[in-house]
């Protein structure tokens, strides 16, 4: 065998991929769910942090910048250890899946409170003045006049996080989830050959790709006008 | 609440754990230096690199950028580490960490040194060059300090995530925190090693974590 072959038949095994297909395509589907709940869990609940602190009540905002600190300090991959291997002592028991779905959301949690506090402080004051002053009350403001502003100046940064974020969904196969990683990664063992990882690496690069470069339009398009 | 105490927050294991424990951070700390600086060599590379006004240049770059953005790190990694060896490269998980870290987080170093570049107005080249400077004098002197400045928050915040991203060395066996605190849990059955380790990484990054709100606050208060 000739070394492109011995290559070709390490990397590109068609045999061994056709066999491991369909639990790639499982894998792949699951990828997606998970970074779906991922995204819709965090970008909420970091909403509702900004949304709180704005009511600007002293006591509570410390604890708000200590969590959004904490989350942003902890490697993802030892928050999803820490929920996984550590709350079934306190007997509650967490699937992989719940674990790197509990663990990512709180990052991107974090992240997008930082996003979204920076940009409801980036409003003029002014805003929130008039608004005020014509009588509409203080989360009518929020909600019909400032967030509106807010939210548009938040796309950019917030694409960026939340794709570094969703890729993280590759971490759940150190809790054994199956998801393409994992799927690969079982495949690998299984077939004794390195094909399976040759699709997996493909299967994110379709998942991915598009969304990276519809990222970068996006930055492009909403850019801050300097 | 003792329960808890117990399973989190226990002196005895923590104290029994602490010397692998000290060891993984310092092997985190020893690949925080090695794989940053590699990182940003790499984004140097690129970003002078995306300075070059040819198609046959700047097509491919783009094409190597977003590839290695789309691809999880663990991924890279995994592929790095166990896939090249089939092909005879073995290069055990220190290398396979390294040339992963270079070619991810180089990427993002590029990325963000290239919007750095692109933020210098034409004509402090222009003026650099009429002065005599030679091209390259005016990009290294003149161009990229103060690229560098403005894109100064990026930086550290990439700098951060890549700090971060050494755990999943974690994965390939490489004995840093993590990976030290997994063994010790997997061996006393108590989680009290890896809330050890999380609370070394927050001690290690909070101040970074402190500075960049700072910076990016500074930021965007100059707008």
């Amino acid at each position: 065998m000739s070394n492109w072959d011995r290559f070709l038949d390490s990397f590109f095994n068609l045999r061994v991929m056709a066999d491991q297909l369909p639990k790639i395509v499982d894998g792949f589907f699951l990828t997606v769910v998970l970074a779906l709940c991922i995204v819709a869990t965090g970008l909420i609940a970091g909403l509702l942090l900004a949304v709180v602190r704005a009511l600007g009540i002293r006591p509570l905002n410390w604890l708000i910048i200590f969590v959004v600190d904490l989350f942003r300090a902890l490697p993802p991959l030892v928050i999803i250890v820490l929920l996984y291997f550590g709350l079934p002592a306190m007997g509650m028991e967490l699937s992989g899946f719940g674990a790197a779905w509990l663990a990512l959301s709180l990052v991107l949690m974090a992240f997008a409170e930082e996003v979204y506090w920076a940009g409801i402080t980036a409003v003029p004051k002014g805003q929130w003045e008039a608004a005020r002053s014509t009588g509409i009350g203080f989360l009518p403001t929020l909600g019909a006049v400032v967030l509106p502003q807010a939210l548009r100046m938040t796309i950019p940064p917030l694409t960026s996080r939340t794709i570094a974020i969703t890729k993280g969904t590759a971490l759940a196969s150190v809790v054994a989830v199956p998801e393409i990683l994992g799927a690969a990664q079982a495949g690998v063992s299984f077939s004794f050959n390195p094909s399976p990882l040759t699709l997996g690496a493909l299967a994110y690069l379709i998942l991915f790709l598009p969304v990276v470069i519809l990222g970068r339009w996006i930055e492009t398009r909403f850019a801050w006008k300097r | 609440m003792q329960d808890f105490v117990e399973a989190f927050l226990n002196i005895e294991i923590a104290r029994e754990a602490a010397p692998i424990l000290w060891q993984g951070l310092w092997q985190t700390l020893l690949l925080s230096v090695i794989v940053v600086p590699l990182g940003i060599l790499g984004g140097i590379i690129l970003a002078l690199l995306s300075t070059v006004h040819s198609a046959w240049v700047r097509w491919p770059l783009r094409v190597w950028t977003d590839l290695f953005r789309a691809l999880p790190p663990l991924v890279l990694l995994v592929f790095i580490y166990a896939g090249l060896p089939f092909a005879g490269l073995e290069m055990g998980a220190f290398g396979a960490v390294a040339l992963g870290f270079f070619l991810n987080t180089g990427a993002y170093y590029g990325e963000i040194l290239r919007a750095g570049i692109e933020s210098i107005p034409r004509g402090q080249v222009e003026a650099a060059r009429s002065t005599g400077l030679t091209r390259w004098q005016a990009l290294s002197l003149i161009v990229l300090p103060q690229a560098v400045r403005n894109v100064l928050p990026d930086l550290v915040s990439n700098t951060l995530e890549v700090v971060k991203l050494t755990s999943i060395a974690s994965v390939v066996a490489l004995p840093e925190l993590l990976f030290q605190a997994r063994q010790a849990q997997s061996v006393t059955y108590n989680a009290t090693p890896i809330v050890a380790a999380a609370v070394a990484y927050f001690i290690l990054l909070w101040p970074v974590v402190r500075l960049l709100s700072r910076l990016e606050n500074r930021q965007l208060a100059g707008r």
